[in-house]
């Protein structure tokens, strides 16, 4: 067994794997210099705690011999020949497999803008990435943000909290306009702008030049921002190069069927690299998110053991922006009608539900002790095709968990 | 010590209790019984009243480790490490923990 790709995906499968009965060898690769880590704190913790955390382990190196995993780190795949089943690793290595899991991630998209080459810029995915900030953020500097996504509003909130300048520049009309309804985009808005972060939207960037050790970064309308740092956090592309050059198909991620194989039945993937088939939308989708790359990797493993069952979880999602907590359950699409329950100042719900009724949506803002309850239950009744009222939705004094029977 | 009153707690449900420092979580079963455990997960430090209770599973509101509330048995990774349990006793109206 070969597992590309050591994130929690990766990780989990492996951990799965060998739980659930896998006898032969289990070679997990990273091509990181280090053992498997989480990485949702790379954008909170590791930036905004005094001294450097350290990156917080998804397995311990005794845990990963009790489970003979053979993890090989810092290490890069060249290729895979499917007809031959092996993989070759890019110092010349050569691995055989009898199975293969691919769980290759996603990168940082980047900006397709002339870019000085003297101008200090960073992309964060990684650990190593978080210090490369770090470093920079903890002493008064300007930083510069190109994009108002989760990471970008993350390392706003992260860096102003250490005393940075921080000024947040956003090319579509509002912040999150992918991931959250408008009203919460403005909630979140605000509560960056309390705490001192600035926020532009509809502030496209021509390109970024280099001044006395300094990063200009010029708009569309001809405005200028002067950084110490530029942080891009434009969304992500997944890594898909691999899987492409074997023939695998790909279409937005490696595509792979409900059981997660792609179109090679001994090859399967999970995590943000992949696309797949979800009853709950009846289309593909592809996630970029902490909770599926955990649960796909697991479920992949199951299957390579030969459960046979189709991955169904419902997405879920978190952010933590200051002391207030963001989570979605299901997808909040714009087609889907939107219900809004108020919570006053512990928060704000929304729901989404579909042209049959069905619940496939939620969304909450606000103290963790005020939603994490309800979008928990939210989900539940998601996953179980269930079709509330919207009244009842709406209702405050209403406890969801009672929508659940 | 007082944790709460015994009719402040519906069934499948649980609340924070906080004292000399340190915090607990009192979880009451579907069958009406009452437990406490440490309140903070173990994987990291998230108060688990703030997570639903499912049967006499508790979990935790963000990272879904769980833990079986009557033994402090951890059930869920990301959580792999059990949780401290106290003796609970119901006296009158009130629900006492021994801590």
């Amino acid at each position: 067994m070969v597992i590309i790709g050591a994130g929690p995906a990766g990780t989990s499968a492996a951990i799965a794997l060998r739980e659930g009965g896998w006898r032969g060898l289990i070679v997990l690769i990273g091509n990181e210099n280090m053992l498997p880590y989480e990485r949702p704190p790379v954008s909170k913790a590791i930036l905004i705690e005094e001294t450097d955390p350290g990156p917080k382990l998804l397995v311990t190196p005794e845990r990963l011999a009790e489970l003979r995993i053979d993890y090989f780190q810092g290490r890069n795949v060249q290729s895979i020949d499917r007809a031959a089943n092996t993989v070759t690793l890019s110092d010349g290595a050569q691995l055989a497999y009898e199975r293969l899991l691919l769980t290759t991630g996603a990168r940082p998209r980047i900006l397709s803008i002339p870019v000085a080459a003297a101008s200090r810029m960073a992309t964060l995915r990684t650990y190593v990435d978080a210090l490369a900030i770090r470093r920079i953020i903890s002493r008064r500097c300007e930083v510069v943000i190109i994009g108002g996504g989760f990471i970008g509003l993350e390392v706003a909130a992260s860096a102003v909290a250490r005393g940075a300048s921080v000024t947040v520049l956003e090319a579509g009309p509002r912040l999150l306009t992918r991931a959250v309804p408008a009203p919460m985009a403005e909630l979140i808005k605000a509560k960056h702008e309390r705490s001192g972060v600035r926020i532009e939207t509809g502030a496209t960037v021509e390109r970024i030049d280099a001044t006395e050790g300094r990063s200009k970064v010029v708009l569309a309308d001809g405005r200028t921002c002067l950084a110490d740092l530029v942080v891009v956090g434009v969304g992500a592309v997944p890594n898909v190069e691999l899987a492409q050059a074997a023939g695998l198909a790909v279409d937005n991620g490696i595509v792979l069927d409900k059981t997660l194989a792609t179109s090679d039945p001994d090859i399967f993937a999970a995590g943000d690299c992949c696309s797949f088939p979800h009853r709950l939308y009846g289309e593909r989708i592809r996630l970029e998110a902490w909770r599926n790359a955990q649960r796909q990797g697991a479920a992949a493993a199951a299957n390579i053991l030969g459960a046979n069952r189709p991955y169904d979880d419902v997405p879920w999602f978190w952010s933590d922006q200051y002391d207030q907590t963001l989570q979605i359950a299901g997808l909040c699409r714009e087609e889907d009608v939107r219900v809004s329950r108020d919570l006053g100042a512990n928060g704000q719900l929304f729901f989404y539900l579909c042209g049959d009724g069905r619940l496939v949506g939620a969304c909450g803002f606000g103290s963790l002790s005020a939603i994490a309850k309800e979008i928990r239950m939210a989900e539940m009744i998601i996953g179980r095709r269930l079709a509330p009222t919207p009244e009842a939705l709406k209702d405050p004094a209403l406890n969801i968990k009672h929508l659940l029977v | 010590m007082v944790a709460c009153a015994a009719d402040g707690l519906e069934p499948e449900a649980a609340l924070r209790f906080d004292h000399g420092g340190r915090t607990f979580v009192i979880a009451r079963s579907p069958e009406g019984g009452y437990f406490a455990i440490d309140g903070h997960c173990s994987h990291e430090k998230v108060h688990l009243a703030d997570g639903i209770v499912d049967g006499h599973i508790i979990e935790c509101p963000k990272h879904f480790g769980a833990f079986d509330y009557r033994t402090g048995e951890a059930r869920a990774l990301p959580a792999c490490i059990d949780l401290r349990t106290y003796e609970v006793k119901v006296e009158g109206d009130a629900v006492f923990v021994k801590i």
